[in-house]
């Protein structure tokens, strides 16, 4: 029993290839200069009142720094919780369904994020 | 699809029969700062939420963060955070395929838990005492 080589060449059985690795390591170099800004961003928010917040996330750098700063989070830590589970849950259905609420729960506080980001500088 | 029969076959030993390696201990540890992470964005998130909720929201996020609990959460936060960022550059060093030789190993284990451990007290001192 051999797997035809047509099936073995490029993308492997899950079809993805080594897309899951290059995403992975892309947005991990990509954290590294926004965590750096991120912590300095926390720094300056330390001990802020509420206008002070605002203003300082009114800043378009410290903004657009967020804004970057949860897309690549979110997008790194759902495929690393993705490993994790992949590793450690082994029953099919528990799996699959860890899986599934690991890509709603990154999309929501992604999406919940960069919309208090953008509420935060045009809403008013 | 082939059904697999159960059978009970004696499993080679595992993580247990090893005493612990700090470079063994780091990739564990590494594992749980991303677990941890990837909780702590939500507390991220919730930040930028109640900002965007407006002021009421916002002090209840600060009198939560002001709390004992809220500043060792926070606390724990950033030093799981730099931990990560530490240990996440020694994988990418060795993604290059070099920093393998056992000494250079060892020394980039300590390196990231001595350093993120320093870094977060650096960074909380300098933030308490400037803001």
């Amino acid at each position: 029993m051999r797997t035809a080589l047509n099936k073995v060449r490029g993308l492997g059985s899950a079809k993805n290839g080594t897309g899951h690795f290059w995403k992975q390591r892309i947005t991990a170099i990509a954290n590294i200069p926004l965590t750096i800004g991120f912590l300095l961003i926390i720094f300056c928010a330390t001990g802020l009142n509420y206008n002070e917040n605002v203003e300082l996330l009114n800043n378009p750098i410290v903004s657009i720094g967020m804004i970057l700063t949860m897309l690549s989070f979110t997008y790194h830590m759902r495929l690393g919780m993705q490993t994790i589970i992949e590793d450690y849950i082994h029953k099919e259905l528990l799996k699959i369904s860890m899986l599934i609420l690991n890509y709603l729960f990154s999309s929501f506080v992604m999406v919940a994020s960069i919309y208090s980001i953008l509420k935060i500088n045009f809403g008013g | 699809m082939l059904k697999m029969k159960k059978i009970k076959r004696p499993l080679s030993p595992h993580l247990q029969v090893y005493s612990p390696l700090i470079n063994m201990v780091m990739s564990i540890v590494h594992r749980i700062t991303g677990s941890l992470l990837y909780f702590g964005t939500a507390i991220l998130m919730s930040w930028l939420l109640c900002i965007a909720s407006g002021e009421a929201a916002y002090s209840t996020f600060q009198a939560i963060s002001n709390s004992f609990i809220g500043k060792v959460v926070l606390i724990g936060y950033t030093w799981a955070l730099i931990h990560h960022m530490l240990g996440g550059i020694r994988h990418l060093i060795w993604d290059t395929g070099s920093g393998f030789e056992i000494d250079n190993i060892n020394r980039l284990a300590w390196g990231t838990l001595i350093g993120s451990v320093l870094l977060t007290i650096i960074f909380w001192i300098l933030n308490y005492t400037l803001s």
